[in-house]
């Protein structure tokens, strides 16, 4: 186990090595200089690299680089060119409305697709399976974007059940918070909760056919018994790989959904700075966002290895 | 034939076929704007109704589906044309420095967001079809060489790549002559399914306004134009919502299909 985990960590670093170099590659040939984004076309030529001195644009780029890692090892994300408030402060901000509103969506999503997928694999070839495979079909199918914007015509401007944009803040009480959440949170959740549904499904009825499920049965429990007590737990691998992935996605993916109910979420601090050419906190924030990627599913492997020893020795 | 792949390439074929008869015939010209008769809901004339500057939906579908079509079809081309080839390669030298290479690469590249880094080259290379095409392209190599690994590599352990190997062939000419015709329905099933992602993304950069640009219609627009109209005219905000769902749901249920009628392996286990 321990030659397992230091292998893998040893993979982790590598891979984040090479995202970063990818990250800061591509934003360096981005066009269009910072400088005289922040101080406008009129600006003097000793005012702009007076400024890119002060921003560090003007050293090499390794150097640039290394600055950059080393400062987010410590927790040091750089400085906004645009606000010039510290971009991890900034992200922590941020963070309070994308990080609720990704454990919110994988919970709704959770609770719609576990019962699906476990009714659809209980009842496999019969109307509920057909129906409920169908409706997933259909929810994989929906872009999350405009399911936002039908919700947001039924519940918020019809019914007024809920606002139709914009987020409370934490200080206005968790009910108010989670209320402007709850919309995005649903929008997101469905097409997920479509995926997850047909996962669970596949994973159940493989294991379905498994020798000791049979087992389970000859010895006397009833078929839903056999299902909880042996069925799903040996199902839960493929289902926690996407649970995983899908938590990484949701983090990130928000991104246009934060943009239909002007949410003050990561996603669009990214699309914010990217306007403005806010390139460091671009930069960072992609990095948070891989690096949360990575990190999880390297815990989900490590996950598995601790549970099932046979994956140990496969890689 | 099964019903699944009835109803998907049915449904997918109405697309295409809509975005082929653009080229020769819309009812109304897509881009004649029509200041009297904005915002009509869905009548005889205007079939799906018209915009707030009076076009016509129903003719700005069939030609927004150019665009979807265009955009995925390019952006599974990329996927194809390098994903396949390093899948090959990856299954031909497995286990070895190559396999390791390619394979940690794809985990890498699994490992960005894919929205945000489509996002990050369409802004910073500047928003438009093609750059929008690269992004997603980006993101389906990995997919089919992993695809194509997974189905290449159980097929290197079979007889009749041995009698190749006897036979004195390469590994690149076994690969292209044994090993590609016996995965390639795996590749188009999976083909159909980014072909789907591939029009989602599209829709999604083009309603954040990163895809394409005016005046070519595309479905997401369409939705970015209808959003501050939804609540006086919510059928600008479903006619597009619904092309883009029943073109994905086709193409789903298209890819559904073809793997149960191309591999009668499953259809067996599926009953």
């Amino acid at each position: 186990m321990l030659r397992y985990t230091f292998k893998r960590l040893l993979s982790l670093i590598v891979s984040l090595a090479i995202a970063s170099l990818v990250i800061f590659a591509v934003i360096e040939v981005a066009p269009g200089d910072p400088a005289s984004f922040m101080l406008g076309i009129n600006a003097a030529e000793d005012t702009l690299a007076a400024l890119r001195a002060e921003l560090g644009l003007d050293q090499p780029k390794w150097q640039r680089y290394l600055a950059w890692v080393g400062g987010m090892m410590q927790g040091d994300f750089g400085t906004s060119y645009q606000y010039r408030t510290p971009v991890s402060e900034m992200i922590a901000d941020r963070l309070w409305v994308s990080l609720p509103l990704a454990l919110y969506a994988l919970t709704l999503s959770t609770l719609i697709a576990f019962p699906a997928g476990i009714y659809a694999a209980s009842r496999r070839g019969k109307a509920g399976d057909v129906s409920v495979m169908g409706a997933t079909q259909i929810g994989v199918a929906i872009p999350n974007f405009w399911f936002a914007m039908i919700l947001v015509l039924i519940f918020a401007i019809n019914l007024r059940w809920f606002s139709a944009g914009g987020f409370t803040g934490w200080d206005e009480g968790v009910w108010a918070a989670m209320k402007s959440l709850t919309l995005p949170a649903i929008a997101l959740a469905l097409p997920q909760a479509a995926i997850l549904a047909r996962v669970m499904r596949s994973a159940l009825l493989d294991v379905l056919d498994e020798d000791f499920m049979r087992t389970a049965r000859a010895k006397g429990l009833s078929r839903a018994q056999a299902l909880r007590r042996h069925g799903l737990r040996n199902a839960m691998i493929p289902v926690l790989t996407i649970l995983g992935l899908q938590f990484s996605f949701l983090l990130a993916g928000g991104i246009i959904i934060e943009q239909v109910f002007y949410l003050p979420g990561l996603g669009r601090l990214i699309f914010q700075s990217i306007s403005a050419r806010d390139l460091i906190v671009v930069e960072s924030v992609t990095m948070l966002l891989v690096f949360a990627v990575i990190t999880v599913n390297f815990l989900v492997d490590l996950a598995y290895a601790a549970v099932d020893p046979r994956l140990r020795a496969r890689t | 034939m099964n019903r699944t792949l009835i109803i998907g390439g049915i449904l997918s074929a109405l697309m295409l076929v809509a975005a082929l008869a653009s080229f020769v015939w819309t009812p109304f010209d897509h881009s004649a704007m029509n200041i009297p008769e904005r915002l009509q809901t869905p009548n005889g004339t205007h079939w799906f109704g018209t915009d707030h500057f009076g076009r016509d939906l129903f003719s700005m579908i069939m030609v927004g589906a150019r665009t979807s079509i265009a955009v995925a079809c390019v952006a599974v081309g990329i996927g194809i044309g390098l994903g396949v080839p390093l899948g090959l390669w990856a299954a031909a030298r497995q286990g070895g420095w190559v396999d390791e290479v390619i394979m940690r690469g794809n985990d890498l590249i699994f490992a960005f967001p894919s929205l945000v880094i489509a996002i990050l080259i369409t802004a910073i290379f500047g928003a438009g079809a093609i750059n929008a095409i690269i992004a997603i392209g980006i993101f389906n190599i990995p997919v089919f060489a992993r695809v194509t690994r997974g189905g290449a590599l159980p097929l290197w352990a079979r007889e009749f790549i041995l009698a190749a190997r006897v036979a004195g062939k390469g590994a690149a000419r076994i690969s292209v002559e044994h090993i590609l015709p016996n995965i390639a329905n795996l590749l188009i099933v999976q083909a159909t399914i980014q072909f789907s992602l591939g029009i989602l993304a599209e829709a999604a950069l083009s309603y954040v306004g990163l895809g394409a640009q005016p005046p070519t219609p595309s479905w997401g627009r369409m939705l970015a134009d209808a959003q501050t109209l939804v609540s006086i005219a919510p059928h600008m905000a479903l006619v597009p919502g619904f092309a883009i769902i029943l073109t994905v749901l086709g193409l789903n249920l298209l890819g559904d299909g073809l793997r149960d009628a191309l591999d009668p392996k499953l259809r067996v286990t599926r009953v």
